[in-house]
Order: C-alpha cells, then structure tokens, then sequence
C-alpha cells in the first residue's frame, strides 16, 4: 500500500480560504494559493479545496483558482464544489487539478460518476460523501439525501468512483475524533482508498483514522497554521505512523 | 535551453507537465519532432487517449526509431506498450513489448507516495493499470515504475507532481535530453 496521507483541506468560497463551525459561520483565513503552498512546504501529502458555496449558490467551480494553485503547488491537489457536467471537471483537471470531487450533483444524478470516471478515468474522480448517523446529507449537508452511507459508498465504487472523501457532519469542526466505527464499515464494504474527514482534534486521533483508512483529511486541527501540520507529522511519527 | 513538445490528446495532465518543466528552465514548444525532450503524459482511459493522438501517435514512433528521448508519463508509459486490457483491449503504440494489465492491489486505484527502488524515493502515484514488461528499472511495491527501452523512458508515476523528488527526476530526463 502507498503511505498513508496527511490532506489538509480548504475550504473556499468566493475565491478565499474559509472557516466554519459544523458548515456555519464562515469567516476569511486566507488566500488558498498561499495557504496552499505553506502546506505543500509543511509536508502535506496532497491537498483538497472544496469550492463550499458553489452547490449553494449555483456557481461555477473556481477554474481560476485552480490554475493559481497549479502554477505555485507541486503535489497533487482535488478541487470540488459545483461540479455538475464533464465539461466541468474537464476544466479543473485541464486548470491543473489532479481529480475533482463531487457530492450533491452525484447524489441529483448517480450516472455522473460513470461519465466522469469513463472521460477522466476513476483515479481523478473523489465522491465526497457527507454523513451522519449513517445517512448521507447533500447540499454542503443541509438537505438530506435519503441514502444509506454504506449503500451509497458500495455504488459510488461500482459506477466508477476512484476515492471516497467521507465526512462525518456530526463530528466535523468538533475535534474529538473521527467516526472510526463508520470508516471500518466502509473499509470493509469498498476496495477503494478512503480518506477520512470530521473530528480530528490531536494526533492520536489521526493515527487512529489512518488504521483503518488511506488518508486523514485535516481541516480545523491546523487552525490554517501550516507550523501545525509539521508538528503534527512528528507526532505520528513518534506514534510509529509510517509517513512520506 | 532545452526544449519539450508535449503530446497533446486531451490528457488532463498535461498543464501540470508543462508548468513542471518551464520550472526547470525548459522552453515548451509545439514541435513534437524536434523538440529535445518529448513527453507523452496521460490521464484518462486507453482508448480515448489512443484515438486522440491521432498523427502525433507515427511521430512518436519515428522520433524512438531515431534514438530521439521521449518520456511517458503514467497512462503515458501505458500507451507505449504494445496492448492495454483496458476498455476490453486496446493497441498500444508499440515502443516497448510489453502490455498494461489491471492492476493487483490491496486497494485500486492505488493512489498515493510510493516508494521506488532501486534509488529509495517516494513519488506520487494514481493508477488502476500497471505495466508489464522485461523493460522495468525499476518498480514499487512489486509493481514497474521505471520502465525503459531504446530512448523511451516511461513512469507510472507523476513526477510533475511528486514535489522535490519529482523535479529532479524530470530534471535528470532534461539533462539526459
């Protein structure tokens, strides 16, 4: 197996980083290409930017911002957000994105994933799976999406997803672990990677995700302090984590 | 100054490359033929990248038949095979004998840093398809990652996107150019 991934994610809207509490109260941290490359520097593995007002507001993912980030970052990166159509995915990858991610347009309509997954091939298409109480949530998680987590993730793969991004609402921005018991179901249910997202508060957590996990997606742990990543890392080195 | 032609077949990669090796000095030009470096990158499925190389595909085989470097890049090392099972069976352009088989994981695809012996690096991978030939250099976790033949050199990973360890990988293809 390839080493396990440390993903700082970023949230962006309106072409800036953002923060926000359970998906509320957004506030400005950064400019995503800066924050970006700090974190390429502190020993990210990849990074994720999730375009969070895009599904909301209707807008276009931010192919711009893509394109900033590939001129400055050199790991890969995924970009989600408002992705409806190929064309749509085309662009990013085509911006510089290495796979894109999509959510409630997957849920609005599973035959994307195939299309997807047929012009890109799997490994570039991430369907991120917002979740809680084993029941998927659409719409940056305000609308439920009348689906079993497990169920959903078992057709995501069939029809072609390359990667599961699982988020547990109900742990998300809360710091006090992530929902391992829901991540080793999945585990069992796919063969595909899945990187784990929602609840890291300290590095055990981390370590303890990454057992049964491909990757650990890490967002308010870091408090956007690249320097947190780079602690972080020696952390789960010293708890024996096997880390690029 | 060296000079790199990327094909172009609508890969996704392909501005990734380019960014990667302008980083490194390098002049991008159109000129599949006579650039020093000519570079197949890939992202995408056999079939779709094999029907739109279209003319480039009799290009690149001249340019390996003259001994010129060319350097294929993950679905790009794959093309270069002489047949891919993917999309149930594809030809490849026949520069190195060998074929593209799925690949046998624990997890597929196999997504993430993967170390590359001999040479001890880690490099960035994402593939469902591995290559299998008597041309490999090099592999990772029992899988080619290096692959070699005449003047074609193939990776399975990305080095446009492996960081440090990537850029002086492309670096040494540059120099070699």
């Amino acid at each position: 197996m390839p080493l396990p991934r440390l993903i700082p994610c970023l949230d962006v809207a309106g072409g800036r980083v953002v923060k926000g509490v359970r998906f509320r109260e957004l506030r400005d941290v950064g400019d995503p290409v800066e924050l970006g490359a700090a974190y390429s520097d502190g020993g990210a593995d990849e990074l994720v930017f999730l375009d969070i007002s895009a599904s909301i507001d209707d807008r276009a993912a931010a192919v711009d911002v893509a394109a900033r980030v590939a001129e400055q970052v050199t790991i890969p990166f995924t970009f989600g957000g408002g992705i409806r159509t190929v064309e749509d995915a085309t662009a990013l990858l085509e911006a510089g994105a290495d796979k894109i991610s999509v959510n409630s347009a997957a849920l609005a309509r599973p035959e994307l994933i195939e299309e997807l997954a047929r012009a890109l091939g799997s490994q570039a298409v991430v369907v991120a799976v917002d979740t809680e109480d084993g029941r998927v949530r659409s719409h940056s998680a305000t609308r439920d999406a009348a689906r079993d987590t497990v169920a959903w993730a078992k057709e995501c793969e069939e029809r072609g997803a390359g990667e599961l991004l699982v988020t547990s609402i109900d742990r998300d921005g809360m710091q006090d672990g992530y929902d391992l018991e829901l991540l080793a179901a999945l585990r069992d249910a796919v063969s595909l990677p899945v990187i784990a997202s929602g609840g890291a508060g300290n590095a055990r957590h981390v370590a303890d995700a990454l057992e049964v996990s491909q990757a650990a997606l890490l967002a308010s742990i870091l408090h956007e302090d690249p320097e947190r990543l780079v602690s972080l890392r020696s952390e789960l080195k010293e708890f024996g984590v096997c880390l690029r | 100054m060296k000079t790199v032609a990327i094909a172009r077949y609508g890969a996704g990669n392909v501005r990734s490359v380019e960014l990667a090796v302008r980083r490194l000095g390098a002049e991008v030009t159109d000129d599949l033929e006579r650039a020093d470096l000519a570079v197949l990158p890939g992202v995408g499925s056999a079939r779709s990248a094999m029907d739109g190389l279209g003319a480039a595909a009799d290009v690149l085989r001249a340019r390996h038949a003259a001994g010129r470097p060319i350097l294929g890049i993950c679905l790009g090392l794959q093309l270069a095979l002489d047949e891919s099972e993917e999309d149930g069976g594809v030809s490849g352009l026949g520069l190195v004998p060998g074929r593209a088989v799925r690949l046998e994981a624990e997890r597929v695809p196999r997504i993430g840093w993967a170390t590359v012996d001999p040479g001890g690096e880690a490099y960035w991978f994402a593939h469902s398809y591995e290559a299998v030939t008597d041309a490999t250099v090099a592999t990772s976790e029992g899988h080619a990652a290096v692959v070699e033949h005449g003047s074609f050199v193939g990776v399975q990973f990305h080095p446009e996107k492996s960081g440090a360890a990537g850029a002086r990988f492309l670096e040494r293809c540059l120099s070699r150019a």
